[in-house]
């Protein structure tokens, strides 16, 4: 019951926020010098036509006005329509958004597992010599951009070694499973198109793995770190004194505190992973929501921006509460601090 | 040292030092400590005079990697726990040895319930571990916590640590230590972090379960008052090691150490004449200890001999030794 | 006269508490190596024109006669396709991202940290609500996302890009500030500085801030780090300096058309950045130690 409350007070402090957030990108959008109509008809249109053009987009009239007719269409589905693609923006949405979500959950549930798993045994073999070499190749993770870890898996994977393809979500002549929820490893996988599925895996390993070696190895290192300080706390002395085994202590009693603070990062490394799909989806050619926002981005298709940031806005928002509720899962003190029996 | 024959357990000469960035912290300086069975010693001193650590190392709860033990022996029941192995070590500790830790707040896991570590403790604590029933390990569980004068057991058991108060994680503490029967159960400062009444009543049910229980007592306090109603046998700690042993009644009469000569007079009283005069200085740095008496440079009847040897125990009456050279005569 | 003196007694503790820090600082080895390799890079950085081996190469130079040659003893990194020398374009590029790093900070770490003081102070207050809720919107963005947004509005160059970081940037700082002026407003001192007259502006910046120095100074030393990254990465999208401006991010960029046969072009600036980074991380993280500071 408190969780469901908890719930239904942080969807509407998000609803707040992402009416915030429409607000200032649309600001920024706005703001920026050029004229908008004039690059969507392009150089040789007439006046009239452009004239018209800004009538429609509502570019005459003051700044407030255009927001209303924006969030009133918005509210509606309706975000516009792209000056690049030249199709609804909610169209597009539809279409690119699945490949991004895809890519996503892949990277951030490697992410999640690896670098948990290796900051445990750097932890519980601390100061060996795994422990050290977990350290120094997670260093080298965390100051590494992401997209010069993309640049090497595709020179290392796709041309020394050519194990793995470097673009695009499938080899062209493979059948692409039939669309149901649009994430082709789950479409492949229901309708039972093997091939499919297999090929579309081998083609997520490289901008999966890209993206999530960074935030891998900040939750390796984190991990770490609170296992080797609470090692040393009172109560684990404590259990041992009453003669638990050392295999329950590592296994249970030391790694559930322990991914407390694991878990609390992992909205940060969530978000640096939704930041850097723009880059690493435009390596490799991944037809997902990021590069084509990137490409709005570049091109000053206002509509399509502006939707898109929303959306990854929104996706970022129910992640960090999916980690509140996390933390507070794993941590009885932040759930009951109020309460305390005398 | 031997009052009477067969302690069951017996420290001799303990060295601990620890590993550090600036070099060798030489805490524990050739530790002598007995207890016989049934007996409830008390052990005063200083904070930082290596009180905890002492009794950490004899449940081999230090960590080893910065802790080393390069000399002495802790011999429980006759055999060194020093030299166990980890089957024996377990055994020792589930079965015969316990403690109970200064801080109930640090000493019990934040994200479990009691009730997970309590039973855990239960079921770990008998032989083979997988065979006793779930039902018979609360029911085993809720017992202790009677024992302990907790009120409503189930509910407490379902609770987590940060839902109790200071007194009952106290009172959860002492019940995860009571779980087996055992013969040696080390109190660190109980009670020290609370309120002065609370304080009160946990050693009041310390007095009983130890009366009840026929177990040794081990209690560790810096505060006097809370040592003598309840000891038979005080040992006096300084910096490192002993520096007097004798009948709680005889010590606080009759202190000999000026150390305890000191911490005695230190005490306020409330028959009047008002707070006493502390002891001058600090207790030393371990990276660097003074040679001799470690206590000399703050002693007022220093002689020459104390700043070069160590000044071993000497025998003034049948239970009462001094590690002072004001007593060398004695012997 | 007292009060000199007793501001001279501040003044020698102040510098005791250094001292005491720099010892701690450097007990640790990791950290003192990252300082050495900060100040390398600072001193290339600053002194670039003067000791790069081919200053021309940092703007428009092209000589096509040394094109695309690999690593050697003339050029030790290499030549790029206009025949300029890497690692001379590297120390330029250095000088750039430090630039842009140490602008960013400067211009975010006053703004957000006097935000979250006045909130943090005020707490409950309508101002608390506004500052915070507005720290909340910046928020909800990755801050990659944010500055990508920004940077893409605005004509591509370096000093937008450096305002595009700074935008995305500051809540973090105001968020951390907050946290720890609101929760040291209950504290006594505090409340003893209230009672005894001392104004406002006293009780922010003497009382609260200086409890929050050490995890601002630890969080800036480690966000130099993140900062330039950024950039980096925005450079790598072609939205942070222009050619021929010699850039970490856009070498990376232009390299990686040519890989894997001119291997060089990309891989030196990777390197570079990738240095840079663990350098600030390396410091950053004996920062903390040394000060130990709170995780902010």
């Amino acid at each position: 019951m408190r969780t469901i409350k908890f719930i239904a007070k942080r969807l509407a402090y998000s609803v707040f926020v992402l009416i915030g957030l429409s607000i200032l990108i649309f600001i920024i959008a706005r703001v920026m010098p050029g004229h908008p109509a004039r690059m969507a008809l392009g150089a040789r249109a007439p006046e009239w036509a452009v004239e018209r053009l800004r009538e429609e987009m509502h570019l005459n009239e003051p700044l407030y006005a255009q927001y209303y007719y924006w969030i009133k269409d918005a509210l509606h589905g309706d975000f516009g329509m792209s000056l690049v693609t030249r199709r609804s923006v909610a169209h597009d949405i539809k279409e690119f958004f699945p490949a991004s979500l895809e890519l996503a959950l892949y990277a951030g549930i490697f992410m999640g597992i690896v670098g948990i798993t290796l900051g445990a045994i750097s932890g519980w073999y601390a100061n060996t010599w795994v422990d050290n070499l977990v350290r120094m190749l997670s260093y080298i993770g965390i100051v590494t951009p992401s997209f010069v870890f993309a640049i090497f898996f595709v020179l290392l994977f796709g041309y020394v070694l050519e194990i793995f393809p470097t673009i695009g979500k499938l080899t062209p002549g493979v059948v692409p499973p039939p669309l149901i929820t649009r994430i082709t490893t789950l479409d492949a996988l229901i309708t039972g198109h093997f091939t499919a599925f297999f090929d579309a895996l081998k083609h997520l390993l490289l901008p999966a793995i890209s993206l999530a070696m960074g935030p891998l190895s900040q939750e390796a290192r984190i991990t770490r770190a609170s296992l080797v300080d609470n090692v040393q706390k009172d109560y684990v002395a404590s259990e041992r004194s009453c003669g638990i085994p050392e295999q329950t202590i590592m296994f249970k009693y030391l790694l559930k505190p322990s991914l407390i603070p694991t878990v609390s990062i992992y909205g940060l490394d969530f978000a640096s992973l939704l930041g850097n799909a723009f880059l690493i989806e435009l390596i490799f050619n991944w037809p997902g929501l990021s590069r084509y926002g990137m490409n709005a981005m570049l091109q000053k298709d206002l509509n399509a921006m502006t939707a898109v940031i929303l959306v990854f806005g929104l996706v970022f928002i129910i992640v960090n509460i999916i980690v509140d509720l996390a933390v507070g899962y794993l941590d009885p003190r932040i759930r009951l601090g109020a309460e305390r029996t005398q | 040292m031997n009052f009477m024959p067969n302690p069951l357990l017996e420290i001799k000469d303990l060295h601990v030092w620890f590993k550090v960035f600036e070099g060798i912290l030489k805490v524990l300086d050739g530790v002598n400590f007995t207890v016989q069975p049934g007996e409830k010693v008390g052990l005063v001193g200083e904070m930082g005079c290596g009180k905890t650590t002492t009794m950490k190392a004899i449940m081999r709860l230090l960590p080893m990697p910065p802790a080393i033990i390069p000399k002495g022996e802790i011999l429980f029941k006759g055999k060194d726990i020093l030299k166990m192995g980890q089957v024996k070590l377990r055994q020792i500790r589930k079965k015969e040895i316990s403690m109970i830790f200064q801080d109930p707040t640090a000493a019990l896991n934040p994200v479990f319930t009691v009730g997970t570590q309590l039973q855990d403790a239960v079921r770990f604590a008998e032989k083979s571990g997988k065979n006793t029933e779930k039902e018979d390990i609360r029911t085993r569980a809720i017992q202790v916590l009677k024992e302990v004068s907790l009120p409503d057991p189930e509910r407490v058991l379902q609770n987590y640590p940060i839902q109790l108060s200071g007194g009952m994680r106290q009172r959860v503490c002492i019940s995860m230590a009571l779980v087996s029967t055992n013969e040696l159960l080390i109190a660190d400062e109980p009670g020290t972090s609370l309120d002065v009444t609370i304080k009160d009543q946990i050693l009041r049910l310390l007095k009983e379960l130890g009366e009840k229980r026929d177990t040794s007592i081990i209690l560790i306090s810096h505060a006097l008052g809370a040592v003598r109603g309840m000891t038979d046998r005080l040992y006096v700690m300084y910096a490192g090691s002993m520096v007097e042993v004798a009948k709680t009644k005889d010590l606080f009469a009759h202190p000999l150490h000026p150390y305890s000569q000191g911490l005695l007079a230190a005490t306020p009283r409330l028959t009047g004449g008002g707070i006493g005069e502390g002891i001058d200085g600090r207790i030393p740095e371990y990276i660097n200890p003074p040679k001799g008496c470690r206590f000399h440079p703050r002693c007022k009847d220093a002689m020459p001999v104390c700043k070069d040897k160590k000044p071993p125990f000497f025998k003034v009456d049948e239970n009462h030794e001094v590690a002072c050279f004001l007593f060398q005569n004695c012997r | 006269m007292q009060k000199d003196s007793s501001r001279q007694e501040g003044l020698s503790r102040k510098w005791e508490d250094i001292r005491r820090s720099w010892y701690k600082f450097s007990r640790n080895p990791l950290s003192i190596m990252g300082l050495v390799v900060i100040c390398i890079i600072m001193f290339l950085a600053i002194f670039a024109p003067f000791v790069s081996p081919y200053p021309e190469s940092a703007s428009k130079f092209i000589n096509f006669y040394e094109a695309s040659q690999p690593p050697s003893s003339t050029y030790l990194c290499g030549t790029d396709v206009f025949g300029r020398d890497i690692l001379t374009r590297i120390f330029f590029g250095c000088r750039f991202s430090l630039m842009m790093g140490a602008t960013v900070l400067a211009l975010i770490v006053p703004v957000g940290v006097a935000l979250g003081l006045i909130a943090g102070y005020y707490r409950g207050s309508w101002l608390d609500t506004v500052i915070m809720r507005i720290t909340d919107i910046f928020i909800a963005l990755p801050p990659l996302i944010l500055a990508l947004a920004v940077c893409s509005v605005l004509t591509p160059g370096i000093f937008h890009a450096m305002l595009a970081i700074s935008v995305a940037w500051w809540p973090w700082y105001t968020r951390m500030v907050y946290g720890i002026a609101s929760s040291l407003k209950g504290e006594f001192f505090v409340q003893a500085a209230e009672v005894t007259g001392a104004s406002r502006t006293h009780i922010l910046f003497r009382e609260i801030l200086s409890n929050c120095v050490a995890p601002i100074f630890t969080k800036m030393s480690l966000d130099m780090g993140w900062v330039i990254l950024i950039g980096a990465s925005l450079s790598f999208v072609g939205l942070g300096a222009q050619p021929p401006t010699a850039d970490l991010g856009s070498m990376v960029a232009d390299g990686s058309k040519y890989l894997p046969d001119q291997w060089w072009i990309s891989v030196f600036p990777a390197f570079a950045i990738m240095l840079i980074v663990l350098g600030f991380n390396l410091l950053g993280d004996g920062v903390r130690d040394a000060l130990g500071a709170e995780r902010g």
